[in-house]
């Protein structure tokens, strides 16, 4: 179980977010919605420690991430698998020996061994063909994919998706919410989405926390969402669901 | 006051560095690579620029000396002195703050802000074993290396460009050089491209490290380190000289 107690985090002068608390059950899938820029990304960073908080705390069964000592945190962050919004991809190697890398220094697999994991995990996220590509040739859509793979090829407990649909088309998009609920169901995984898109929250998430005004607004399970009489949280969702709905008049 | 937190998060940079040193099966790999990149790859631009040194050296100092009645050996003493005990190191350490520390700022910095070094922080890596070390390491050995061939191509760029320009026959060229010769200076010489192959490496480091700001700000600290690199480099160059001589 993840708890996140209180957090408050600013940038300088820019207050990002203050006293956030929520708690993440194992095996649920959480949605991180709200507007671009109100620290979704630093949210998630916070989570394993890439970032301090100003105050607050994240417990991670228990114990509080940003309180251990560096060997202990980095062997608790080899639990997260992290899909970075700009995909972080080392442009230094190619597609394999990104998948591979994690493999590489944390498993001792022989070469064989990570060839069928790394092939296994490109084939989640259809790829397969891709695999000797330079990360430089990889289109945006195919570099998100080559993240994700990368993400899931240690088979972690917990998976933090920075955005994984944006930029995508339909279709993959579509392709990606089925990987995220396959991987949770399959593996146990407990996934945290951050994302702008309500298509992928309504489908994938079991809970949803919408961060508004400098602060955790509303947070709830996704029916709770639907009854939800909160203005901010109706904006938002209605803003993106007006969108679809003209749309679906448009065709 | 901000000079003197860059001065903090430096050392914290440097402290953190060491600790994990240790860590050698993580930054193996990178080491060897980096020895080549800093090492082998600079050698075709430290051999002109200390060919070019030496040469121009012997034709100036002929030309100040022309009148006075010194012997001729007397140049090949100067040139390969001075090769030696300061131009070599100095010379090579200015060109490869551009070469090797912009490198390895670039690097890093877009690392940082493409979120590289997150990206391994987040898999369980010691960002700064991975990258930080090996660069330093192997600039603090591959210096001092790099000091040997510009000495060499110094003192052989002086040696023909008396021999070419006809001021300084080879003989006198190499009697004064040899004359003069004191193995310490050679000594010191090793000690400086010691100490500024690790201030150049670990300043660009540390700016790569650390870079925030997209695009614009990798070239911001790209510059940062090679400015900042040459100008710690003189300093320690000016305390060694009075530290040691
Ligand atoms: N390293 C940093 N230094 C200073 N400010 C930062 C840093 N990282 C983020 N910020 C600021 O914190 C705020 C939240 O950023 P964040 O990236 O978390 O937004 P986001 O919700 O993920 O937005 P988006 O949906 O566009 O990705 C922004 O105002 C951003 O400018
Ligand atoms: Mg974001």
């Amino acid at each position: 179980m993840i708890e996140i107690k209180n957090l408050t985090k600013s940038f300088g002068d820019l207050l990002v977010w203050e006293d956030v608390s929520f708690n993440i059950q194992d095996g649920e899938t959480i949605a991180i919605i709200g507007k671009s820029g109100c620290g979704k990304s630093v949210l998630i960073k916070h989570i394993n420690a890439l970032l301090v908080p100003d105050s607050g705390s994240v417990l991670i069964d228990g114990e509080d991430i940003h309180k251990m000592d560096y060997v202990s945190k980095r062997k608790l962050r080899q639990k997260f698998g992290v899909l970075f919004q700009g995909s972080a991809l080392f442009d230094s190697i190619n597609t394999f020996e990104n998948v591979a890398f994690p493999l590489r220094y944390f498993s001792n697999q022989s070469e064989e061994e990570i060839r069928n994991n790394v092939m296994e995990a490109l084939s989640h996220v259809n790829l397969e063909d891709a695999y000797n590509k330079e990360t430089s040739e990889l289109s945006g859509g195919m570099r998100k994919r080559v993240g994700l793979a990368r993400a899931i090829v240690l088979k972690p407990n917990y998976i933090m998706y920075d955005e994984p649909t944006s930029g995508l088309d339909p279709q993959t998009s579509q392709e990606i919410n089925e990987l995220i609920i396959d991987l949770a169901k399959s593996l146990d995984i407990t996934s945290i989405v951050v994302t702008h898109d309500m298509h992928s929250v309504l489908k994938v998430a079991d809970k949803v926390a919408f961060l508004d005004q400098e602060k955790l607004s509303w947070h709830g399970t996704v029916e709770e969402m639907k009854k939800s009489e909160h203005k901010a949280l109706i904006d938002f969702i209605t803003a993106s669901e007006y969108q679809i709905k003209q749309r679906v008049e448009y065709n | 006051m901000k000079a003197l937190r860059e001065l903090g998060n430096y050392s914290t940079l440097l402290y953190q560095a060491l600790r994990s040193s240790t860590e050698f099966k993580t930054y193996r790999k990178s080491f060897f690579h980096e020895m080549v990149k800093i090492g082998y790859d600079s050698v075709p631009i430290i051999m002109l620029t200390g060919f070019f040194t030496g040469s121009v050296m012997t034709i100036q100092s002929a030309y100040q000396l022309e009148s006075a009645f010194i012997p001729l050996s007397t140049i090949g003493a100067i040139v390969s002195e001075s090769i030696l005990i300061e131009l070599a190191a100095v010379i090579s350490s200015l060109v490869l703050a551009g070469k090797v520390g912009a490198r390895i700022a670039t690097e890093l910095g877009t690392m940082r802000v493409s979120e590289q070094i997150d990206a391994l922080e987040s898999m369980g890596f010691n960002s700064v074993s991975f990258l930080v070390v090996p660069r330093v390491l192997a600039g603090i050995m591959m210096f001092p290396v790099l000091y040997i061939v510009a000495c060499v191509f110094g003192i052989g760029g002086g040696l023909l460009a008396g021999l070419f320009t006809g001021t300084v026959p080879a003989a006198d060229f190499l009697l004064g050089a040899r004359m003069y010769f004191q193995p310490w200076t050679v000594i010191f010489g090793f000690v400086k491209m010691f100490v500024f192959g690790f201030i150049i490496t670990s300043i660009s480091s540390y700016k790569g490290y650390y870079a925030t700001g997209g695009a614009e700000g990798v070239g911001k600290s790209t510059t940062n380190a090679t400015v900042i690199s040459c100008m710690v480099v003189l300093l320690a160059d000016f305390l060694l000289a009075s530290l040691l001589l």
